[in-house]
């Protein structure tokens, strides 16, 4: 059943590529990877990554000292970024602190912070005094501290389904909105590097010792990345995109592998047109989950040349800023923005060769072009999965 | 405040290591029986393939075993269930394995494990076990995590109309971590919710503003002493106010919330 339509009436993203709007679309214009040989941690895997430059000297304001950590450090340089906080105080002010609820995703949260804590035990095998802080050692750390800088008191709550989880945000705080629950909601997605993710995905032999190269014959696998992204949702506003679907689904397969037919991609998908009332013909690009790994690229290139046009652009932007992982959802939704707002559609960096699983539609160089209606495909470990679907102001 | 959401409840399940399932609880609830002496066995989780059983994270085990129960006692068939799985902490012994092998020999983590680190490795293991292609979900809200859950399975059953399936589960805290995210035991809670139509007892929730701490609900039944330790805790006064037939209980969402929940 089609739902009424949000206005996004404010985004912004932080990744590899660049702080912001304006910074991400002159860098996916030029074509310009934030990907670099694997520096983090003492012995770090031979493999490339997209990670935000300057954390480690811009410390939480004191005020909010509690949660400090690189997660949520990152977190605050993407509240900050575009004016995306002014416009949730102003939408606090609109609506009362409790009317604005919080839906943020992630994968590992601040467990990096957890991580350096088994450090740095101390004699009796306790965690460092300026660890001793429960929050940042808990799933919720995200949540948590984006409802406290933002200074809101309403639903605050963290999903947290693998590389799905910002995108599943969105249909949260829609159902919540649609409830009555907010007038309002800052949903978004936050991970940042840590040993686990990169010696986790480096045991399963996912990731690549070299750029990756999406949808690419001899793509060798994924490099992670770090970012954060943030959008504000209202039920009525005077300017912004719409989001206008969503579907999520389930593959009932495999814990780290999709779907060989991508059944639950495929179930998302439909949902997600179903939902804004549109039919593959419709949708002028895709944002597509392509990791670079062997099989998720295999499977969803082959969803794609099956259901959809050829006129359809559709591409994998992670060369750009490596694989976020729970922050995936809200980068590549921002990325959509982009593409319907300034009518840049980008393509694949380091795709020379495609898989033969690729139709027409998934394309190597970017598309320049009205764009009216995209979509944006996450799937995650656990077979989750959640496809957006977002509409130019006038597309409505 | 919002308008009251009414759904119907056609199914409870609970399991903790004190209380292994919902009559015995109910019963202790109640004061009925007293608990049993002895600590149950971990469930094991039948819907998994026998050699992926003994190998399950405690976190599946748990999960899997109170949605079961929750889908038997609604009798509904699971695959057709969307599906919400909430938990304050997820995996805590996989993570202090995950930051202990970190320090030393990184290089050497288990594959396994870390794909079973996941906050929804449980409600992947029951879409794969239960051959369910609906959505599922997995949700993390620190000391609120029941009550936020709940709300969503709530706003999943109003905007879809059709049935969810709940899941509440904690497990036990390992190694240094269980100093900052302390939880002792198993214990896992799930319900069938479905619209407002048929003959199961209704519940209407709706957000209130935050009343002070005397006057929310607070378990003190006999089983309260059996979970207090447990991350989960905070589910008990819903279960008690089912098991004693009250009108209502008011759980915590927030600093400045809670949730007002009625039955009938």
């Amino acid at each position: 059943m089609p739902i009424r339509p949000l206005r996004i009436s404010a985004y912004t993203l932080s990744t590899a590529a660049g702080d912001g709007r304006a910074q991400t679309l002159q860098a996916l214009r030029a074509r310009r990877s934030g990907l670099r040989p694997n520096d983090f941690g003492l012995t770090p895997i031979p493999t490339w990554i997209g990670r935000v430059a300057g954390l480690e000297d811009e410390p939480l304001p004191l005020q909010f000292s509690e949660w400090e950590c690189r997660n949520n450090r990152l977190a605050w340089r993407g509240l900050i970024t575009d004016q995306f906080r002014d416009a949730v105080l102003a939408a606090r002010e609109r609506y009362g602190a409790g009317r604005v609820a919080v839906v943020m995703g992630t994968s590992t949260s601040s467990i990096g912070a957890s991580e350096e804590a088994y450090t740095r035990l101390d004699s009796d095998g306790r965690y460092p005094a300026d660890l001793r802080r429960p929050i940042i050692h808990t799933p919720h750390s995200i949540g948590d501290f984006v409802q406290h800088a933002l200074g809101l008191t309403g639903i605050s709550v963290t999903v947290a389904t693998a590389c799905s989880s910002s995108a599943k945000v969105f249909a949260q705080a829609e159902r919540f909105l649609r409830c009555g629950l907010a007038d309002a909601a800052v949903v978004g997605g936050v991970d940042t590097l840590c040993g686990s993710v990169l010696f986790g995905f480096n045991s399963l032999e996912l990731v690549s010792s070299e750029p990756c190269r999406p949808f690419d014959v001899a793509r060798r696998g994924i490099n992670l990345g770090e970012a954060a992204g943030f959008a504000l949702l209202e039920r009525e506003a005077e300017s912004g995109c719409w989001l206008t679907g969503y579907g999520e689904s389930s593959d009932a397969h495999h814990m780290s592998t999709p779907h060989p037919q991508g059944l639950g991609a495929r179930a998302a998908l439909t949902a997600a047109l179903e939902r804004a009332g549109w039919s593959p013909a419709d949708v002028d690009y895709i944002n597509l989950h392509g990791t670079a790994s062997l099989k998720n690229d295999e499977v969803e290139a082959g969803v794609v040349s099956d259901l959809f046009p050829a006129a359809t652009a559709a591409s994998s932007t992670k060369g750009w800023t490596g694989h976020t992982l729970g922050a995936a959802g809200i980068v590549e939704a921002a990325i959509c923005l982009l593409a319907l707002e300034h009518g840049v559609m980008p393509g694949t960096l380091n795709l020379t060769t495609p898989d033969a699983a690729c139709g027409p539609q998934v394309r190597s160089d970017n598309t320049a072009g009205e764009c009216h209606r995209a979509l944006s495909f996450s799937f995650g470990f656990g077979g989750s999965n959640c496809v957006l679907a977002f509409a130019r102001p006038d597309a409505v | 405040m919002n308008a009251p959401l009414s759904v119907r409840i056609e199914g409870l399940s609970f399991w903790s290591s004190r209380l292994p399932g919902w009559q015995v609880a109910h019963a202790v609830i109640r004061g009925e029986s007293a608990a049993p002496e002895a600590v149950a066995p971990r469930p094991s989780p039948t819907l998994l393939a026998p050699t992926e059983r003994r190998r399950a994270p405690d976190t599946v085990a748990i999960a899997l075993e109170v949605a079961s129960r929750a889908c038997e006692a609604a009798q509904r068939a699971p695959a057709e269930l969307a599906s919400i799985f909430a938990s304050t902490h997820g995996d805590l012994a996989i993570s202090d394995y995950m930051c202990a092998t970190l320090v030393d020999t990184p290089t050497l983590i288990s594959p396994v494990k870390f794909h079973n680190s996941v906050h929804n490795a449980a409600a992947g293991y029951w879409s794969i076990g239960t051959g369910s292609y609906a959505s599922y979900t997995a949700l993390s809200a620190f000391q609120n995590t029941f009550a936020v859950g709940l709300l969503e399975a709530v706003t999943q059953v109003v905007c879809d109309a059709k049935p969810v399936l709940y899941v509440a589960f904690d497990i036990e805290a390992k190694g240094p971590l269980a100093t900052v995210a302390p939880s002792k035991g198993l214990f896992g809670v799930g319900m069938v919710l479905a619209p407002d139509v048929g003959c199961a007892p209704r519940m209407t929730a709706r957000i209130i503003d935050a009343i002070p701490t005397r006057a929310q609900s607070r378990a003190q039944s006999p089983a309260a002493a059996l979970i207090a330790d447990n991350a989960l805790a905070p589910c008990l006064p819903f279960f008690e106010a089912v098991a004693l037939e009250r009108s209502g209980v008011i759980l915590r969402l927030g600093e400045h919330s809670s949730l007002d929940i009625a039955f009938g």
